[in-house]
């Protein structure tokens, strides 16, 4: 017997797979990178979360023809992909379609797989026209340039040949058209191999189940590298997402501590310091780069689907402002991808210079933004670009003392006169008698 | 007008109802200070014990916290909570979308713990128990547009409350395309109020107030003193100051009572 075959479909199952875990190690030290937030309570909510916006995709059908076709190719995707097991059992063992032995079952399977293969095509060429003939504004947004917007066309070319091979493998499997059962789309392909002989009909069904499946690793291992990480991430990111109000901003621990100190009069300031405390260094206020950020946050960056669903929704950007909350989980993760390059030449982060602040995100965008969560509301995986808005603009004020004039005086007035105007405290009340 | 404060209330050994949470634009911003009367109006028609902390208020630090500024803002939270649990209030009621996100979501975790309500839901509680009613139609059958506050809607999910006491009007409430989760923002928040919006090609409450104008309501309804200055703002912007008018949903049940 000829093991050649197996053999090598042994050692590219175990490169494919292999170089994919490895690569998500390093996405999971990325995001460890990030700081420790508190995100395990109610359990029963976050999966229930879960359930409903990553598994049943509840916010993406809010664009109805959008959210319907992504289903398609998502169902497509997850349920075609159970045919890998028979591919990887076949490929090792030299086996031809394993589960053959189901009978009527298994027919029912690959012929529901060949149906939602051939609905991922037709739904991922409306893809392919929403963004380049319609060009929906949201698909060419300035951020959208380069590799961001090959990468979502890469990802549409990847499905279209892949669906096309699985049906090409099992339009040109003799014995499996014979059968002529499970076999509703790849029937009407027949046709186009008439006049192959069994020998070619073989070559090509084996090429087209080779590259199938080659195909597919190679899809793995790009996930790392695209937009279309978040098939995975948008099941810990919706767990993990924020549940409580949107308009309910975190309060620095941080900042409770020494507020408290400074209104408590039976502290003694200039008391001495306790042992060590002097060593001590102070925590940096806000977020100046990605080290900075919680691990959700770095999270939501790496789960960013970039389908700029939130800038599209943000009325800084529909008003022409450099904000863009995509751009801005876009930046984060480019950031991130930098420093975890760093990390692996150097063993440690060395500093290079830059950071997210100003290298990546400008001020402007930061001053742009009108607090609305409307690009959370809108994001189908829960994303929260504006709490890193926050954070930023945290650190450009406690930090840099940076804020724009305009907003440093209407501090100065909350401070003396415990309004954001110019108003004496003590005629809070005249309106009463006013006319 | 009947306004009673905390002090002098705590004085007579009164404790009222609710306490009524004016806020920086309720108390000084011409505008908005029509509003406060006007709820005021509501309160007292209904029979509701309420008080104002008067001088004791203090900016609640919104501003402040959405700029960047925990600081400032947690010792705004720290000594008004300190005159808060002072008088020991359960019960509070604003008619600023700002200050009640971040009197009910900010300030339980520093040590204040109330209930808070909007206006609009007071005046729908109260609509409902009997203490109140409408009978004025002033409105009726008009064309009324509701914009709501990012803080109101979006930030704490009360949609409903404004549009049923627009609904308790008999007027014809008119969507927007954007409204309720989708609604867009009037451009104030994140304390844009305070300062020049960044560079770009559009005002956003002129964008926000187009939108309003589409729906050929005569009347723009909101729930928040600094979206009705930036809704304001906009129809004087769009040149229709004459023809269209920007109200607060408690200008509107104190208007068709005559009150
Ligand atoms: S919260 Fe900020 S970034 Fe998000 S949509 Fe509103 S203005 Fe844009
Ligand atoms: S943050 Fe959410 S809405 Fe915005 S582009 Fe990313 S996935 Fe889409």
């Amino acid at each position: 017997m000829n093991y050649i075959d197996n053999i090598a479909f042994a050692i590219i199952l175990f490169l494919g797979v292999g170089f994919f875990v490895k690569n998500f190690q390093k996405l999971i030290r990325n995001i460890k990178l990030g700081k420790d937030i508190n995100r395990k309570d109610n359990s029963s909510a976050r999966w229930k979360n879960m359930a409903k916006i990553a598994l049943g995709q509840s916010k993406m059908v809010k664009r109805p023809i959008a959210g319907i076709l992504h289903i398609i190719v998502y169902l497509g995707f997850i349920i075609i992909n159970i045919e890998v097991i028979e591919i990887i059992i076949d490929g090792l063992f030299g086996t031809h379609r394993v589960l053959s032995f189901l009978g009527s079952f298994y027919s029912f399977l690959i012929g529901s797989f060949e149906i939602l293969a051939f609905l991922v095509l037709v739904s991922v060429s409306i893809f392919w026209i929403r963004r380049m003939v319609l060009k929906i504004p949201r698909f060419w947004n300035k951020e959208m340039k380069g590799f961001p917007k090959n990468d979502a066309l890469y990802i549409l070319y990847f499905e279209m040949v892949l669906m096309s091979l699985f049906l090409i493998m099992n339009a040109t499997d003799v014995p499996f058209q014979q059968n002529d059962i499970g076999n509703p789309i790849s029937q009407f392909l027949v046709p186009l191999f008439e006049g192959f002989n069994a020998s070619t009909l073989f070559i090509v069904e084996r090429t087209a189940w080779w590259l199938h499946i080659t195909g597919i690793l190679i899809f793995l291992n790009y996930l790392y590298y695209s937009k279309h990480l978040h098939i995975l991430l948008a099941f810990p990111n919706t767990y993990f997402a924020n549940l409580n109000p949107k308009g309910q901003f975190t309060n620095l621990e941080s900042v409770t501590n020494e507020v408290k100190m400074m209104l408590d009069p039976t502290i003694d300031p200039f008391a001495a310091q306790p042992e060590g405390a002097a060593d001590e260094i102070p925590e940096k206020f806000g977020a100046s780069d990605v080290q900075d950020l919680n691990w959700v946050q770095l999270l939501n960056a790496y789960t960013c689907t970039e389908c700029g669903r939130c800038t599209a929704a943000c009325p800084a950007n529909i008003t022409g402002k450099e904000l863009s909350p995509r751009a801005i989980m876009m930046k984060t993760r480019d950031r991130l991808e930098e420093v975890g390059e760093n990390i692996n030449k150097n063993g440690k982060f060395v500093d290079d210079g830059k950071q997210l602040l100003n290298d990546y995100i400008k001020p402007e965008e930061l001053w742009a933004c009108t607090s609305c969560n409307a690009c959370v509301e809108e994001c189908p995986v829960n994303i929260d670009p504006l709490a890193i808005i926050l954070d930023m603009r945290r650190y450009l004020v406690m930090e840099q003392s940076a804020a724009p004039q305009e907003l440093n005086l209407m501090m100065t007035n909350v401070e003396n006169n415990g309004a954001p105007w110019q108003y004496n405290q003590m005629d809070r009340l005249n309106w009463k008698d006013e006319k | 007008m009947n306004v009673p404060t905390m002090a002098e209330m705590t004085a007579q050994g009164k404790q009222p109802e609710i306490l009524f949470w004016v806020g920086c634009a309720g108390s000084f911003d011409d505008r908005a200070k029509k509003i406060t009367k006007a709820f005021v109006k509501i309160l007292n028609k209904a029979g509701v014990e309420f008080a104002v902390l008067g001088t004791e208020e203090s900016c609640t630090g919104d501003p402040a916290k959405r700029a960047g500024n925990e600081f400032l803002f947690q010792m705004q939270a720290m000594t008004n909570i300190e005159v808060l649990n002072g008088y020991e209030i359960k019960k509070i009621v604003t008619a600023c979308p700002h200050c009640f996100n971040t009197l009910k979501n900010e300030y339980p975790q520093l040590g204040g713990n109330y209930e808070v309500l909007h206006h609009t839901e007071l005046i729908e509680t109260l609509l409902n128990d009997g203490r109140l009613s409408i009978e004025g139609g002033k409105y009726k059958g008009q064309k009324i547009t509701f914009h709501d506050p990012c803080y109101l809607g979006r930030a704490n999910d009360i949609y409903e409350a404004p549009r049923s006491l627009i609904e308790k009007l008999e007027a014809e409430l008119v969507e927007m395309k954007r409204c309720k989760s989708d609604g867009l923002c009037c451009g104030a928040g994140g304390a844009q109020m305070f300062k020049e919006p960044e560079k770009g090609t559009k005002d956003i409450n002129v964008e926000r107030t187009e939108e309003a104008i589409k729906t050929k309501s005569k009347i723009i309804a909101t729930g928040c003193p600094f979206c009705n200055t930036m809704m304001t703002d906009g129809v004087k912007a769009t040149n229709k100051e004459d023809d269209i008018k920007v109200l607060d949903i408690a200008e509107l049940i104190a208007n068709t009572e005559d009150l």
